[in-house]
């Protein structure tokens, strides 16, 4: 018996995209039979509800009163074999956005199926289940997802990489708490004073893959919130251009008066699938204006948090002793140096910059123009190419996206170090599990093995529950 | 016919009965209790001890909660000592050595003279319901019919019990009592279901004809702790008697292993479920094929008598290779054994059957305890007797029931356990079953249960109000440390390097040095003189709760986490086959448990969290 068996829904699966390609997914009892009432096969004379399961066929889709909508291909997938583990039908459109609507119109005019709320298949799936909580829980961040970074990881902890990762440590961990039990209750044949050296030595390996799930969190956050980008630069660089340019219209004050922007604006801008979180600073100079060193100290700050700094630097004014301060605060992170008004007469070149950046020698310079609008394409491809192939190297790894699971992790994570100082202190066996079991039952929340507190609760509030 | 009556009948008089029924007389019910002998009341058919690891805590929880146990075997052990003091205060455990005769002697005579309580010798054979099911008697085998309120079954390992080793299969229960033939019967007729468990027995060996100069010498502990909170200390500094440690070798291994093909365990002649976790030396050598050796203790069984007992080597073997195998084990080579070493096989129940206080949910009024109940062990028995004699007397008198959970106490978890998953072998109580050890210590288990005891009439008042006050004692000594402040001063300095610890370079509190893994409470007495003179048991405790604090917080919140599922109660009403999507397995385990909480229900063999999930929206949705 599924979850929702009483009623059937429907929703397009698939984003609404200009292409014109997606999905209708239909799942319920009555998927089949609402089909049916829309589609026709091409000699009239194949009915959904004879087909076998799992099987594709072309046919047209037509409304109530018999006119064509689309030429759709329809895969029948019957239950408990699909996604939702109910009866599946999926229609494959051709035709359009508009199209798409009218046929999830049509499949809801039969009267016995309703409008799927968000992630209601994802819900049946998981009450079903169909899929563990990890998992459900990366569809919902896909359905979420603001760019094609957090797409592929949600897509790939939908296919369950974070789960095996998971599930894998924990079994590590069982084993050893199996063991540590075992010898306390069995002194006679197990001995767990010999087996202390290589538990220390797996905590350590377990912490060591914990922390290294938990850095990836700031890899993952940023594809879910954006990368932390800071424009930096001496007064009247040419900064809130920048920023304005990004934007493509005008929201920092811009003067020609240096020293206009006091205070720190952020932006959240998407260039071509990257998301960045970017902030227009007070221009860094030696100043006595006190409203104005607030500024200075705040840029900073904010240059220190930053995941990506872009140095706006004057080409038309000599290099001077701000520059080399500014060119400090690059030191040992991800940046572009942009060699602002490229159009006037420049008295800076690329090797002025590479002199002051003697540790950071592999920080890419462009010639921009922020008035005449040049270099731009060539900066927005620049981050592109760090972003998906440079510094962060997220392809083939489990990277965490969910704030939940970070916190998990990290609960994970002191109890192992608990564990470690419970062995440095010479505590004897029987101490270790209390933290092991910790670790185990946080690891366990993450994919839905370990019922913690209102987790249900909080997972499927996301769900929608409705009534 | 003749026909009597009783408030509550308890059939059998082992660990189980008698602690069921000496709760129910305490508690002015008119109890009477049926034997098969009066000669086995409270025998220890098997081992010769009383605790050790986890059974320990139990008996100190029996005796927190009034029971009879502690009191008993502090009367009458041969020998104590506090197992595993090498490791946590967790699983500290104490453990006597029984004068089996004298133990079930005193047992007996503590059951005679209580008031409201009378002892039969009679098998009880039926059990008599209404058209409601509603228990309202007991037949005996006379055909006298007893009429009762409530009816607890203590009948261990009786029921068509049957004596095997090698060939030889003979009808009577342990011990070569009678065994009960027809009460399963009835029960069977009753709807209920039953298991076939067995269980084994060592060797007893004649004491002159051991060599105990080829075997290590143990003797217990010098001081002895009683078992019972209540037992001056004083009064068991007893002289004691040895234990001997030997163990079997390659050739013992050879004999049992060229005659596995006679165990009438491999040939099939026993067909019940034996535990795993108390294995026969046949067992062991198949199982830890690599092993070169194993323990075997020789254990006195009484002062009146010398018959030893041969502890890790129970077996069903026939007789010749009983006697060859034996006879490889050094100081055992000239040993003449006295009685046979077998199996006992015997009918039990499917614990699932009952609710959370041992009542039959398809039978109000008949409750269960002990090894009928799927269990093993004298501790686990006497534990789940004075749980169901409780309960029962709990129900007759209106009052509420004795709930124990899985962070309360070894017996909550005993009980959960045995009610919640199926146990396909006879269950032992291990450390490792509970999941909050660190919290369930046996110095502590006045402190976690003598209020459940005393709230249930058991426990004196009198008792209660010298807990109180040695409850303020702890809790004042403990806030007194945590603000006491040592200097860095010379005399500290001394009495700190003498222990090992490094010196203080700023004043700290006497609970922080007491935290120090070199230090303690007890060896810090030197530089602390206004300590207060407390005693024992409360210094103990003192030094505990200081010492671990941060791991028992810890466990703290573990509970915490814990007790948040068993508050999510389930309806009793529930009807399993309304909640949408649970997976068959899950809905038909659901439906035979009836769990009373979330938390029992995650518990239970069979259900996934994702069950759980589906069960928690289902209640959500009803409570709207």
């Amino acid at each position: 018996m599924g979850y929702a068996s009483e009623d059937t829904i429907a929703a397009v699966a698939t984003a609404m995209s200009a292409s014109g390609i997606g999905i209708i997914r239909i799942s319920g009892p009555d998927a089949v039979r609402a089909a049916d009432r829309i589609y026709r096969s091409p000699k009239r004379k194949t009915k959904l509800c004879d087909v076998p399961s799992h099987t594709i066929h072309f046919g047209t889709i037509e409304d109530l009163s018999g006119q064509v909508i689309d030429e759709v291909l329809v895969s029948v997938m019957r239950a408990p074999r699909s996604y939702t583990a109910e009866d599946t039908v999926e229609i494959n459109c051709h035709g359009g956005v508009l199209a798409m609507r009218r046929v999830l119109d049509a499949v809801l005019s039969c009267g016995f199926v309703r409008i799927a709320e968000p992630g209601e298949f994802t819900k049946r799936a998981f009450l079903n289940g169909r899929i563990d909580l990890s998992r459900a829980e990366a569809v919902m961040d896909l359905i979420e997802a603001k760019n094609e970074y957090a797409l592929k990881n949600s897509v790939s902890q939908v296919r369950g990489s974070l789960f095996q990762k998971i599930t894998d440590l924990r079994s590590q961990i069982l084993y050893q708490i199996a063991h540590i039990e075992a010898s306390l209750d069995d002194p006679e044949h197990l001995d767990f004073a010999s087996h202390i050296g290589e538990l220390d030595r797996s905590v350590l390996r377990w912490q060591q893959e914990i922390r290294r799930l938990i850095d990836t969190f700031e890899d993952g956050r940023l594809a879910q919130e954006g990368i932390r980008t800071v424009i930096v630069g001496k007064p009247n660089a040419g900064k809130s251009s920048l920023l304005n340019l990004m934007l493509g219209q005008e929201r920092a004050i811009v003067t020609d008066i240096a020293g206009t922007t006091r205070d720190v604006l952020t932006e959240t801008i998407n260039l071509q699938g990257i998301t960045l979180l970017i902030t227009d600073t007070a221009g860094i100079r030696q100043t006595e204006d006190q409203v104005e060193q607030i500024g200075v100290e705040r840029a900073k700050q904010s240059a220190s948090d930053a995941d990506l700094l872009l140095w706006i630097v004057d080409s038309s004014t000599p290099l001077d002793e701000d520059d080399r301060h500014i060119s400090t605060l690059l030191r040992g992170r991800p940046a572009v140096i942009l060699l602002n008004k490229s159009d006037l007469k420049t008295v800076v070149d690329e090797s002025d910059i590479r002199k002051l950046l003697i540790e950071a020698e592999d920080i890419p310079v462009l010639s921009f123009s922020a008035t005449q609008k040049t270099g731009f394409d060539e900066l927005v491809g620049l981050l592109k190419d760090m972003f998906f192939r440079g510094k962060l190297s997220w392809n083939d790894e489990v990277v965490i996206t969910n704030m939940r699971h970070c916190a998990l992790l990290s609960r994970s994570e002191e109890s192992l170090l608990r564990v470690k100082e419970s062995i440095q202190c010479g505590m004897s066996e029987d101490f270790y599990s209390i933290d092991l079991m910790d670790a185990y039952e946080a690891l366990g929340e993450i994919i839905g093995e370990e019922i913690g507190d209102d987790l249900a609760d909080e997972i499927f509030s996301r769900f929608c529950m409705g009534k | 016919m003749l026909e009597e009556y009783a408030d509550i009948v308890v059939v059998g008089a082992g660990h189980a009965g008698c602690e069921a029924a000496l709760a129910c007389a305490r508690l002015g019910l008119e109890t009477v209790i049926f034997t098969m002998s009066t000669e086995s009341i409270a025998m220890m058919p098997c081992n010769p001890h009383i605790g050790g690891s986890s059974k320990g805590h139990l008996v100190r929880e029996i005796d927190a909660l009034g029971g009879e146990m502690a009191r008993c075997i502090d009367r009458t052990f041969l020998q104590s000592r506090m197992l595993n003091q090498s490791k946590g205060p967790a699983v500290h455990s104490l453990r006597a050595q029984a004068d089996k005769a004298a133990y079930s002697s005193l047992m007996r005579r503590t059951l005679e003279m209580q008031d409201h309580l009378q002892i039969r010798q009679q098998e009880v054979t039926e059990i008599i319901t209404d058209e409601n099911n509603q228990l309202t008697g007991v037949k005996t085998i006379s055909g006298t019919i007893w009429h009762c309120r409530a009816a607890i079954l203590c009948t261990g390992t009786y029921l068509n019990a049957r004596c095997i080793y090698g060939d030889v299969s003979i009808g009577s229960g342990p011990n070569g009592t009678p065994s009960a033939n027809h009460l399963t019967d009835s029960l069977k007729a009753h709807g209920i279901e039953m298991y076939r468990f067995k269980t084994g027995t060592p060797a007893r060996m004649d004491g002159k004809t051991i060599d105990y100069s080829k075997m290590t010498r143990q003797d217990g502990d010098i001081p002895v702790v009683p078992f019972s909170f209540e037992t001056d200390p004083d009064s068991v500094q007893i002289e004691q008697m040895p234990v001997y440690l030997t163990h079997t070798n390659e050739e013992t291994h050879r004999i049992l292993r060229e005659n596995l093909d006679r165990s009438p365990l491999f040939s099939g002649e026993i067909s019940g479920t034996g535990p795993r976790y108390c294995p026969s030396i046949e067992d062991k050598v198949v199982r830890f094929a690599d092993k070169t050796a194993h323990h075997v203790f020789v254990e006195p069984q009484g002062r009146e008598t010398n018959e030893m007992y041969i502890d890790g080597m129970s077996s069903s073997m026939p007789e010749d290779v009983q006697v060859a195998m034996y006879r490889t084990v050094p100081g055992l080579e000239h040993a003449r054994i006295v009685k046979m070493a077998y199996a006992i096989e015997y009918d039990c129940i499917n614990a699932l059957q009952l609710n959370e206080v041992f009542e039959f949910k398809k039978i109000p009024g008949l409750f269960s305890g002990g090894q009928f109940n799927g269990s093993s062990g004298y501790e686990e028995a006497a534990a789940q007797g004075l749980y169901a004699g409780l309960n029962a007397a709990m129900k007759l008198l209106g009052r509420e029931p004795l709930f124990i959970d899985r962070s309360e106490g070894y017996i909550g978890v005993l009980v959960d356990d045995l009610i919640t998953k199926e146990n396909h072998e006879p269950y032992r109580m291990m450390t490792s079953r509970a999941e909050y050890r660190l919290l369930l210590r046996q110095d502590n288990a006045e402190l976690r249960l003598l209020e459940k005891g005393y709230r249930t009439g058991l426990v004196s008042e009198e008792r209660y109000q010298k807990f109180l006050k040695k409850k303020t004692q702890i809790q004042e000594e403990i806030s007194r440390l945590n603000t006491l402040r040592v200097g860095a001063g010379s005399a500290v300095r001394e009495c700190l390097g003498k222990l090992g610890s490094t010196p203080l370079s700023t004043s700290a509190t006497m609970a922080e040095l007491i935290r120090r893994p070199e230090l303690s409470y007890q060896a810090l007495s030197v530089i602390d003189p206004e300590r207060p003179k407390l005693p024992f048991d409360v210094q103990e405790e003192v030094n505990i709760e200081i010492k671990y604090e941060g791991y028992i917080t810890r466990q703290e919140r573990q509970v915490e986490q814990f007790r948040k599922m068993e508050e999510k109660k389930i309806p009793a009403d529930i009807d399993y086959d309304l909640v949408p999507s649970l997976r068959n397995e899950a809905r038909q385990k659901l439906k035979e448990v009836r769990p009373s909480s979330i938390g029992q229900a995650s518990r239970v063999m069979g259900v996934n969290p994702a069950d759980i999930a589906v069960l928690t929206i289902f209640l959500k949705g009803k409570r709207r």
